[in-house]
């Protein structure tokens, strides 16, 4: 039951703010209702998988086996709790930016949330689907209505290039719910959907481009430059910490136990891939003098390690990646807190443009390092851990490839430093004018602090949420 | 006379109508050639229907009615159907021509664009 | 007392926190406090730590850090002979520079004043992590640990882009050593199973009963000393510890000579039986650290800034420190490590003294006739130098002597090389002694350099003293009979490459072979440094470019426009390609392509509604005809 409740806050309350007026209390009614979703997101962890209220089932689509089927479990509890602590995050660092329309722009998003949510729990294809989509139309109207100069053109891109994988998602659901042993879009029922190799091979694809374009995957990678740079802030930390988590969290629920086989049998050419990948967007990271953009190819860099690391067929790489879904959430929000900071004061996003504002925004510079820091990975910091055990991950399953991977934190050092340097240090740039932040995005960062430092000491807890009979199976059908 | 002159007559009947309504544009005329079109097809229904009879006759049927009235039944929903068109096309050429002063029918293409 | 030696690393973290937290609401004097009381502190500990050490190996088990599948990687902590040496080493030598820092930092505001001491404190932390690490992976977080401490502080002066140029390109070459040694561990995690170092089932235990040159081992070994490389800036990753130099002078002093570039030794010496069993490696290590040892030490030859003549000293210091570990003289580089933490330490504060006493002028041109002005800077540089240069009797005498004998055991071509390094360590430092000190003062008539104050000159004093008796822990069994007190106290830590080195390389010299080389080489490094005295001491100055090999040895044998040409301009060339090339006219443009086509499809389709009702009709009836004609045609 306690997990209807986790849909049910957003969805109401973004139905609701359509019904309000005034920017103060929509942002009120948002970050009430999203700190309500993280309070009971956070006692629905402290329960055993199999307790009554992580999990809801009724009759949806009876004639078609389709059941309103939610369940929080293992992985799920990971992305599931990030959703829940990212919207909070959000609103918070956001508050002090005005919106047209206020309450219709935290009405979408809190339907966003519900449709994250929904992803998340979903133990049924089709109610899968449903939520998947239900995510993605909140958001195409937030960029399209809020968002910068090109912003038509480019949420379109977006839209068309995740409907197209959507698409191609629903025919292999559908596909293979006729090959299930009783018709049924039951989580349960499709791992033993009985398909031939060929069959296989086919919809494996299918289904791994759709969730490709959403991560994204070199080359289905092109959407997000260009989205990141012209949504609002506030939905691109959204798009960027919690939406890109769908399409590896769906390979964790659907993909690998749907194909075991093909998984393993086209684990190496999409490991290149995204090793490609990764290290083809750091090198365009260097090369970006827009923040925006440079952190969009840092995420690109990042998602395709966890997606090569999904393949590698060991509980390693598989660990390494779970934790890492909540890690890069966290951490790149708190780069996009800073950089909707700057932007908001100064409305320049080009890095040659910028510089010196150590001088006047000291303890911002100190929170974007420390945030800069764990986004390449150091030790002590939460994407070490992750990162660490993907390598691992990588190196047990092909050292090469682990040095090809090894090449893209490298990289991640040159970008991520040359960003703070750029923006940070240097003289003072007397044109532009930055006043430190304040209390909001200070609590903001804050908590992402505290996470960072939290996770990168002591991951034992969250490694503990990301286990779970899921994680079993996956990781007992990935041979080796 | 043998069923192949009437579908004859009747294929050349339905022809012409045919070319008529593609190559005039005229609204009047394009519409005494739809008429054309559906008398060439009632004539048709009506010569079946008399061979029909025939056959049922030569063969001792017990529903020779049927057989005899089937084909001709249509004809008159036909023409009942066509006395309305006529009379609701009528209206609108007329209403067409106090607009414009013109039945050219190319005149109207404002559903382009 | 172990039980409560988590405190060592903990109290610098403590005082991280509460400059770095508070920082700006203390007064410098507070700031001041907590910086060097929290290393004090951990000194104290750390004495009573090495008191106690009976050459047991003791692991405290803090908690689970990294328990994920098969993995488990534990919180762990080590003492044993080496580490607690060390923390000695770090803890002392760090209380010292912090309590120089207080006055030599004392223009900056009390913000920056705090950040200062929380960067030292922080790398304080790392460090004693990196040496009290139990398994390979604390070790490696300290490892990055100081590699960022080490960004921070080059940085610190954060202002100057050429300054954060030289942080960027610290930390980024120190990456790609720390990448080598990430590797090494996921290697070893797959052979071993485990990364601890200790215990039976433990690496290094398991790695004492592979053959030599195991495949593997020598795989791992290479791997960790890419990593060393970069961290103790040996070819091909040294050129960024001269670049360092643009921290504040203490910093270079702890950071960038006696402490973090140790750390690559410290590893090795800590893998030791793993390098003693992978041959191959060991001869790379020996013959890149004499590179290094030489290549660095031409290029001191011709730098006028003092710091940047100290830091190839650095450098080369460092190169002899691998050789001692290529040929299995681990005492020797443990024991060179800390006679040259003591000399270097306070060659880069009394560099400090000067920088500080001209009004921060660092180009020795300037210099001149300063043994007057700042007479305790002067007597405690001489002893520095003399240590350096390895004069009988201070430190580096005993150390390096050690080094070069046991290269000679080894391969007598190593020693001759190697003594030619030495000869041109002693050459140079000379001439930087002489520029700076002798002759009259060249710098501007309005600055008088005046003497440092006592913060700064205490510490100096304590470390010329170490400097000078630094060496008498490790006086070789040719004058003392077990006069070498450091090589028993490390005796367990090398316990087992001893027993195989014994076997596989008998230490064969005479004890007449080797009075003749120890005198040899002291007369000419005595002859060296009379001979730089007399080039440099009435030094004037000229203008005169460079020609010829000086010219090469002044712009540093073009190693870092080397680098530029076949690493940066190349990577950024392809990242140039990429952003633009493939990704925006391919893959973009592939993709609107595709857009762009259905749109085009559309306007060609859209031109069928021509909106004439004839063509309409038309099109109506030849699809008739044409539907017709299909039923007819699948009937047939």
């Amino acid at each position: 039951m306690l997990v209807l409740l986790f849909i049910l806050i957003p969805l109401l309350a973004g139905l609701g703010l359509f019904f309000t007026n005034g920017s103060g209390m929509a942002k009120t009614i948002s970050l009430i209702a999203s700190l309500l979703v993280l309070g009971v997101v956070w006692y629905a962890m402290y329960l055993p998988d199999t307790n009554e209220l992580v999990q809801y089932s009724r009759v949806w689509l009876g004639s078609l086996g389709s059941n309103f089927d939610l369940k929080m479990d293992g992985v799920g509890k990971i992305t599931t709790l990030l959703t829940a602590v990212s919207f909070p995050l959000v609103f918070l660092a956001t508050w002090r930016n005005d919106y047209k329309d206020a309450n219709q722009y935290y009405a979408l998003m809190m339907l966003t949330q519900a449709g994250l949510m929904g992803v998340f729990l979903a133990t049924d294809a089709m109610l899968f689907y449903f939520f998947w989509e239900l995510a993605l139309i909140p958001t195409y109207f937030l960029c399209s209505k809020w968002g910068g100069d090109k912003r038509i053109a480019v949420s379109f891109k977006f839209f068309i290039y995740t409907f197209l994988g959507s698409l191609l998602m629903l025919i292999g659901i559908i596909y293979v719910y006729f090959k299930t042993p009783d018709q049924s879009f039951a989580w349960s029922s499709f791992i033993q959907a009985d398909l031939t190799p060929t069959e296989q091979a086919w919809f494996f694809w299918f289904f791994f481009i759709a969730f490709a374009i959403k991560m994204p995957i070199f080359p289905l990678h092109t959407w997000q430059p260009d989205l990141y740079q012209q949504a609002p802030t506030g939905t691109t930390m959204i798009l960027s910490g919690v939406m890109v988590k769908m399409g590896l969290f769906a390979i964790i629920r659907w993909l690998l136990p749907i194909f075991p086989d093909m998984s393993a049998q086209m684990a190496t050419p999409i490991i290149i891939l995204c090793l490609v990948g990764m290290v083809y967007a750091s090198l365009i990271a260097i090369k970006q003098d827009d923040i925006k953009r440079l952190i969009a190819y840092s995420s690109i860099a990042h998602i395709g390690l966890m997606c090569a690391a999904l393949f590698v067929n060991n509980a390693s790489g598989y660990d390494g990646a779970v934790i890492q879904l909540f890690n890069h959430g966290v951490n790149i929000i708190g780069l996009w807190i800073v950089v909707d900071v700057i932007e908001r004061q100064t409305g320049i996003s080009k890095m040659s443009e910028l510089g010196g504002l150590a001088q006047q925004a000291p303890v911002m510079a100190v929170l974007l390092v420390i945030t800069a820091l764990a986004n390449i990975a150091l030790p002590l910091t939460n994407a070490f851990v992750g990162e660490f055990l993907m390598f691992n991950g990588l190196f047990t399953y092909n050292p090469w490839l682990a040095l090809l991977a090894g090449t893209g934190i490298i990289f991640a050092a040159v970008y991520t430093l040359g960003m703070i340097q750029k923006v940070f240090f240097g003289a003072k740039n007397e044109l532009i004018k930055v006043t430190d932040v304040k209390f909001a995005e200070i609590a903001a960062l804050a908590i992402i602090v505290v996470f960072i430092v939290w996770i990168g000491l002591y991951p034992a807890p969250f490694f503990k949420l990301g286990a779970g009979e899921l994680a079993e199976m996956v990781t007992a059908k990935l041979p080796g | 006379m043998p069923i192949e002159y009437y579908t004859f007559l009747c294929c050349i009947i339905f022809g012409i109508g045919v070319i008529g309504v593609l190559t005039r544009r005229n609204a009047i005329i394009i519409f005494m050639c739809i008429e054309l079109m559906l008398n060439a097809v009632n004539l048709l229904l009506v010569s079946f229907s008399k061979m029909h009879y025939a056959k049922a006759v030569a063969a001792g049927s017990a529903d020779v009615l049927t057989a005899a009235s089937e084909g001709q039944l249509f004809v008159f929903f036909i023409m009942v159907v066509a006395a309305v068109e006529v009379s609701v096309g009528l209206a609108i050429i007329v209403m067409m021509y106090r607009n414009t002063h013109n039945v050219d029918i190319n005149f109207l293409n404002r559903l382009k664009n | 007392m172990t039980q409560y030696a988590w405190l060592i690393p903990a109290l610098p973290l403590a005082g991280f926190l509460i400059n770095g937290l508070l920082s700006g609401r203390l007064s410098k004097m507070m700031s001041g406090i907590i910086g060097s009381g929290t290393v004090l502190a951990s000194f104290v500990l750390s004495v009573m730590v090495f008191f106690q050490m009976n050459g047991q190996t003791e692991v405290v088990t803090l908690f689970d850090f990294i328990k994920a599948g098969n993995i488990n990687i534990p919180f762990s902590i080590q003492f044993d002979p080496l580490s607690s040496l060390f923390l000695l080493i770090i803890t002392g030598v760090g209380f010292l520079i912090h309590v120089y820092s207080t006055s030599y930092m004392h223009e900056e505001s009390d913000f920056h004043f705090a950040r200062y001491f929380s960067y030292l404190n922080l790398f304080v932390f790392s460090m004693l992590l990196l040496v009290m690490g139990g398994n390979y992976v604390i070790m490696f977080i300290g490892w990055e640990g100081v590699g960022l401490c080490s960004y921070l502080l080059i940085g610190y002066w954060f202002k100057n882009t050429e300054y954060n140029k030289a942080a960027n390109k610290a930390f980024i070459m120190n990456r790609i050593g720390d990448l080598g040694v990430l590797l090494a561990v996921f290697w070893m995690l797959q052979k071993f199973g485990t990364v601890t170092f200790a215990g039976d089932a433990g690496v290094l235990a398991q790695a004492a009963k592979l053959a030599v040159n195991d495949p593997a081992l020598v795989g791992i070994t290479l791997l960790l000393f890419i990593g060393a490389t970069g961290k103790s800036a040996q070819i091909p990753l040294f050129t960024w510890l001269p670049d360092a130099m643009a921290g504040p002078t203490p910093v270079s002093a702890l950071i960038h000579a006696a402490t973090m570039v140790t750390a690559g030794i410290y590893m090795i010496a800590r893998s030791n039986i793993m390098y003693t069993l992978a041959e191959t490696t060991s001869g790379v290590i020996a013959i890149i650290g004499l590179a290094t040892a030489i290549v660095a030490a031409t290029i001191a030859l011709k730098q006028n800034d003092i710091k940047k003549v100290l830091a190839y000293s650095t450098v080369s210091q460092l190169g002899f420190m691998f050789l001692a570990l290529g040929v299995g003289s681990y005492v020797g580089a443990v024991f060179h490590v800390m006679t040259h933490a003591f000399f270097k330490a306070l060659l880069f504060l009394g560099a400090g003294s000067v920088i500080h006493g001209t009004h921060h002028e660092q180009d020795m041109r300037t210099y001149g006739g300063l043994r007057k002005m700042m007479p305790v800077t002067h007597i405690t540089m001489l002893v520095g130098c003399l240590a350096i240069a390895g004069i009988p009797g201070f430190s580096g005498f005993f150390s390096k002597d050690e080094i070069l004998m046991g290269a000679f055991a080894r391969n007598p071509i190593y020693y001759y090389l190697g003594l030619g390094a030495a000869l041109m360590t002693a050459f140079y430092m000379f001439r930087l002694y002489a520029m700076t000190f002798m002759g009259s003062y060249r710098g501007d008539e309005h600055h008088h350099p005046h003497e440092s104050p006592a913060a700064m000159t205490i510490p100096l004093i304590v470390l010329a003293i170490l400097a000078f008796a630094g060496g008498f822990i490790g006086i070789p069994e040719l004058f003392v009979h077990n006069g070498h007190k450091l090589a028993t106290f490390l005796a367990p830590v090398f316990e087992k490459s001893t027993q195989i080195n014994a076997i596989a390389h008998p230490h064969n010299i005479s004890h007449t072979q080797e009075w003749i080389l120890m005198g040899v080489s002291t007369v000419l490094i005595i002859v060296m440094i009379f001979f730089a005295i007399k080039k440099f001491g009435g030094y004037t100055r000229t203008d005169a470019e460079e020609t010829g090999l000086g010219k090469v040895l002044a712009n540093k044998w073009y190693v870092d426009e080397l680098y530029d040409t076949i690493i940066v301009k190349p990577v950024m060339w392809i990242g140039n390609v990429f952003a633009t090339t493939i990704e925006k006219s391919g893959i973009d443009k592939g993709v609107n392509g595709v857009g762009k086509s259905v749109q085009y499809l559309s306007r060609q389709f859209r031109l069928i509604q021509s909106g004439n009702i004839g063509n309409y009709i038309m099109m109506m009836v030849v699809a008739i005809v044409g539907f017709i004609w299909i039923v007819y045609y699948l009937k047939m």
